[in-house]
């Protein structure tokens, strides 16, 4: 009787285990999987840096385009990206936040919001080239602003404003309800509440969002040439109707130049891109956490 | 005499057997007059033609077991009911002789005038706790000069300001729950409300916390009507002076609260306060 009735705790934990072999290939799988998008991103920056790094000094990011690749320089692209990514910056971020505020805290379940958040998540999916040939119809033709900084501006404006209305909407809602009421239990207006409990709560999650509709803003080249951006200017804009050249524009016209000088340049400008695309973020997200910080969370 | 214990009579509800007379001296004014407030959050109704009268300067005890409607009934006293979308409500509420809900009422003024505490201590977490004390000043702009002195006055009606006086910039989440719990009273009262609702202030609070609100509340009831919504029987014997008690949306009984756990007029609210059920 004995015989069959084995010591059952021995046989639960003890014992051969059973293979992990499978379990091992998988493993690996992933982190090969992931380490393969770094890898690339790794040679990608090695070759642009080894290529560019030593064409970036003063006369290169303090000269116009040039035919000549040795005298041919990144500031009129510099600080169009400048003027282009602050304008878009002034009209998405406000519109962005009123937008998402009316969806979190005024709309009513109801037809309109479905509606309008229904268009929002369609146009996180248009792609960026779409909203160039909206901005050259609307902004640059029907709208007379010609191939200005403003209308480039409000493109991109565009472009972003679903990224930023998601992550100012997902902010407001880590909001506790309790504080909301807490504020309505004081006789505080609804407004007063958003203004003074609710938004300065989300600012963490409205920078997050705005650092991220700055990177694409910047980035963007597509919908900049069929607006109509220059690749030549010999001046620095002097105003929002200005006409202007931007870094992604500048870039993209040296490449597809012949002279192998040109290509040396592409690459200095990507390096100037990326480092200062890493430095907005890199100080908004500073300031993002020190934020975190006081809020105590 | 109050009217609203008259009215009842013609109810629906006959087991209401109280007579006013026992339960209120008539030196005592109503503050707070309810009258067949039905309220419904959609189509489910959760106050059932509730009437009665709440005397002023007194702690008025709302008892019953989870779901009975009693935090629903303060929400419709300072109009924080009606916050919840598809929620109604059907009846008046009058207070000092003015109904609340009348039309051109703003209920923004009427919270002003009707303080509330809530179950978890809810302190601006971007404040310090001097701006907690006058965050309802501050998000309403009003301008006050004396604001020190609203402070320390809001604080010390609290029992809060030997803890904080040395630290008022520091922010209000770092207190203990308890502390938190009594910085949330300091904040409702420096708006100088004539009522103040509680729903179950000591629910989230330790036993010596929580004997620090009931301290709280003998005094306070000098100068403000108090409400207070509780599951905790015992607590509403220790700190009022009447209560109401509430059975799935129906007032049962309001009396004086020795009279409600000594000797209760209807079968329910003793097998409730016997603890038979609940």
């Amino acid at each position: 009787m004995s015989v069959v009735d084995p010591p059952r705790n021995s046989s639960r934990i003890s014992g051969r285990p059973p293979s992990r072999a499978l379990e091992r290939a998988f493993r690996g799988l992933c982190l090969f999987a992931a380490l393969l998008p770094v890898l690339v991103l790794a040679v990608l920056l090695f070759d642009v840096v080894r290529t560019g790094l030593g064409r970036i000094d003063v006369q290169f990011l303090t000269s116009f385009p040039s035919r000549r690749p040795q005298t041919a320089g990144i500031l009129a692209g510099a600080v169009g990206s400048v003027w282009l990514v602050g304008l878009t910056a002034a009209i998405a971020v406000p519109v962005g936040v009123g937008t998402a505020v009316y969806l979190e805290e005024y709309a009513r379940r109801g037809r309109l919001a479905t509606l309008i958040e229904i268009n929002i998540s369609n146009l996180a999916g248009v792609p960026s080239i779409i909203y160039g040939l909206l901005g050259l119809e609307l902004f640059v033709r029907a709208l007379s602003m010609g191939r200005s900084l403003l209308a480039g501006a409000l493109t991109l404006a565009l472009l972003v404003l679903p990224i930023i209305i998601m992550a100012t909407r997902e902010a407001l809602r880590t909001v506790p309800l309790a504080l909301r009421e807490a504020g309505l239990a004081l006789g505080a207006t609804q407004w007063q509440v958003v203004r003074q409990v609710v938004l300065p709560m989300a600012v963490p999650g409205v920078l997050t969002g705005s650092i991220l509709a700055i990177s694409r803003a910047i980035g963007e080249a597509a919908p900049l040439v069929v607006l109509g951006a220059l690749t030549y200017v010999d001046f620095l804009p002097d105003g929002v109707t200005s006409p202007f050249s931007a870094l992604p524009i500048q870039i993209f016209n040296w490449t597809s130049r012949p002279q192998a000088g040109f290509a040396v340049n592409a690459a200095a400008g990507i390096i100037v891109l990326m480092v200062t695309l890493l430095m907005l973020n890199g100080a908004a997200i500073i300031t993002r956490n020190r934020m975190q910080k006081r809020l105590g969370r | 005499m109050p009217e609203a214990f008259s009215e009842s009579a013609c109810g629906p509800a006959p087991y209401r057997t109280m007579q006013p007379s026992d339960s209120m001296p008539d030196t005592v004014a109503a503050k707070l007059s309810v009258q067949e407030l039905s309220a419904w959050y959609g189509e489910k109704q959760v106050l059932i033609r509730v009437s009665l009268d709440i005397p002023e300067r007194q702690v008025t005890a709302i008892i019953g077991p989870s779901g009975c409607g009693k935090s629903t009934l303060i929400r419709c006293f300072n109009r924080m009911h009606e916050l919840v979308p598809a929620a109604k409500h059907r009846g008046s509420i009058q207070l000092d002789g003015e109904d609340i809900y009348a039309n051109g009422v703003d209920p923004v003024l009427i919270r002003r005038r009707i303080g509330m505490v809530f179950q978890k201590p809810n302190p601006f977490p971007m404040m310090s706790i001097r701006d907690n004390v006058l965050a309802g000043l501050r998000l309403t702009s009003t301008r006050r000069a004396d604001t020190d002195a609203i402070v320390e006055r809001a604080l010390q009606q609290a029992a809060l300001w030997s803890e904080v006086k040395d630290r008022l910039g520091e922010p209000g989440t770092g207190l203990s729950g308890g502390q938190q719990q009594r910085l949330c009273i300091a904040r409702a009262l420096a708006v100088e409300p004539d009522v103040l609702l509680m729903d179950e202030p000591c629910s989230a609070l330790d036993p010596i916390a929580t004997t620090r609100i009931e301290d709280l509340l003998t005094t306070l009831r000098e100068r403000y009507t108090i409400i207070i919504v509780t599951h905790n029987m015992q607590q509403a014997a220790r700190v009022s002076q009447k209560t109401a008690f509430l059975l799935q949306g129906e007032l049962v009984e309001f009396t004086e609260t020795d009279a409600l756990f000594t000797k209760p007029k209807d079968k329910r609210t003793e097998d409730y306060v016997t603890g038979k059920f609940g």
